[in-house]
């Protein structure tokens, strides 16, 4: 499984990227597998007040309906609108164009206190 | 999901495992739910050909004498039409009309016949199979369940396939069986012209110990290894019921609208259980019918239990829902009062607190183009 080393991870398989006071969100390689073909996306809405450890937007493969937990606290400032018409950029490129949201932090040591990507690759191995 | 180890295994896992499926908990078994992915299976049986693992079904034979008389009391459609080498779709109710089981009946003998029942519920079908046997011994009841290994082969490339597999079987007509040549053993092999997909296609029982050798054989021929998964969304593009979702003791199939497998109006079917609920459910109107909508916007795929709506207020929820893979559309079913099964009529679905436009609609969903 690919495990970016540029990215910070949430024990529940999203995926942090920090840019500036921006952080992007997304989901895993790993996750991306276990959950299938992704055939929805319902990211949260621009504006939105995110708090981490609480859900913040939902994929849906074929069979189940997943939550996507916020990895930290914040403010959603954008939000991918290519997934509405292809969601399957979740599985096809999880990293990248199949990022879900992006979002200004409210919390400072949250980032910090996800798992590198060393420790996050441990904990799917 | 429940330990495997609690659960009940088909004599394919090894097979299911070399082909790369994911394993889930279905029914008390231990299942394939996908291999290649879902859309990719789903799409496999629409245009070419899949194959499913449905070990986990119930074989029961029933013969004696009495066999055709008891099996009149027992089940919805009138058995004794099946011509020799024939099947049926039959349903077993409960006293109050409700059903237990949806099942396939096949005339395997002059006095003998072959129930092909569902996973779930075997033990319980056995019990109240059993529980009403004659005490004459006029009719013999035997549970082959794990005798059996069964391949559902589905697909419109299915009959070349069937060919090249078992050249100089006599290869039946629609809801028709014959023997399998090759597959023989300590049962009968069996091969009937039925499925759960809407496509052609066959399903194989042979014995346990020819059961690999089965499938390897259609894997060399180029069949795709299909799982649950898509043979949910496969039966749900038909609008074909899955007991547990769309059929169970509350309901009977005259709500399910499966009137056309219940013989009420044939002079020559006798009382069954069940049969009072349906005649007074026919003259008195039916509490609610099993109505199949589609979302009318793109929105998230429908699942079973989501809330269904009528000028706003909620009047059932979904027994089965899907995001159709053919279709590229939410459909689903619900059983709603009558007044609402008219097509054409306006629905809401809810989805997590969001309610999103949705229409009724007429089965199947899908309809295959005209070849």
């Amino acid at each position: 499984m690919n495990v970016p080393a540029d990215l910070r991870y949430a024990t529940t398989h999203e995926w942090i990227r920090i840019e500036g006071d921006t952080i992007t969100v997304g989901i895993t390689d790993h996750a991306q597998s276990e959950l299938t073909d992704i055939v929805y996306a319902e990211p949260p809405k621009v504006g939105a007040e995110v708090k981490s450890g609480q859900t913040a937007a939902v994929v849906e493969s074929v069979k189940a309906a997943s939550d996507i937990y916020a990895p930290v606290s914040g403010t959603v400032t954008e939000v991918n609108a290519e997934l509405s018409s292809n969601p399957a950029l979740l599985n096809t490129d999880p990293f990248g164009q199949g990022w879900i949201w992006k979002m200004k932090p409210s919390v400072s040591g949250e980032s910090e206190a996800l798992l590198s990507p060393e420790a996050y690759a441990a904990q799917i191995s | 999901m429940s330990d495997p180890a609690t659960l009940k295994h088909s004599p394919l896992e090894a097979a299911h495992v070399s082909c790369g499926a994911r394993m889930v908990e279905f029914g008390g078994w231990y299942m394939p739910v996908q291999y290649s992915g879902i859309i990719d299976e789903h799409k496999a049986v629409r245009s070419a050909s899949g194959m499913f693992d449905i070990s986990h079904m119930g074989e029961v034979t029933v013969s004696g004498p009495g066999a055709l008389a008891w099996l009149e009391t027992l089940l919805t459609n009138r058995v004794g039409k099946l011509a020799l080498a024939r099947g049926q779709y039959s349903l077993m109710l409960d006293e109050r009309g409700g059903v237990i089981d949806d099942l396939i009946l096949y005339r395997s003998g002059e006095r003998e016949y072959f129930l092909v029942i569902n996973a779930a519920c075997r033990d319980l079908d056995l019990e109240w199979m059993r529980s009403r046997l004659p005490a004459d011994g006029s009719v013999v009841l035997k549970d082959l369940g794990d005798n059996y290994a069964a391949i559902a082969l589905q697909g419109p490339d299915s009959e070349r396939i069937l060919r090249a597999l078992a050249p100089g079987c006599e290869v039946p007509k629609r809801n028709g069986i014959s023997p399998l040549p090759g597959f023989e053993g300590a049962v009968p092999s069996l091969l009937a012209r039925t499925g759960y997909t809407g496509e052609d296609g066959f399903e194989l029982f042979v014995p346990v110990a020819k059961g690999e050798a089965l499938w390897s054989a259609l894997l060399a021929a180029g069949v795709k290894p299909c799982g649950l998964g898509c043979r949910d969304t496969l039966r749900l593009e038909m609008g074909y019921p899955l007991n547990g979702s769309d059929l169970s003791r509350d309901r009977t199939p005259l709500e399910a609208g499966l009137g056309k497998f219940v013989s009420l109006d044939d002079p020559e079917k006798p009382d069954f259980s069940g049969r009072a609920t349906l005649e007074s459910q026919r003259r008195g109107g039916l509490p609610s019918t099993l109505v199949p909508f589609k979302l009318s916007v793109q929105g998230p795929p429908l699942r079973a239990h989501y809330p269904v709506l009528s000028e706003g207020k909620v009047v059932g929820e979904t027994s089965s829902g899907a995001l159709s893979p053919t279709l590229g559309e939410g459909i689903a079913m619900a059983y709603l009062p009558v007044a609402l099964s008219v097509p054409a009529t306006s629905l809401e679905i809810e989805v997590r607190g969001r309610r999103y436009p949705a229409i009724v609609t007429t089965l199947p969903f899908y309809k295959k183009p005209a070849a």
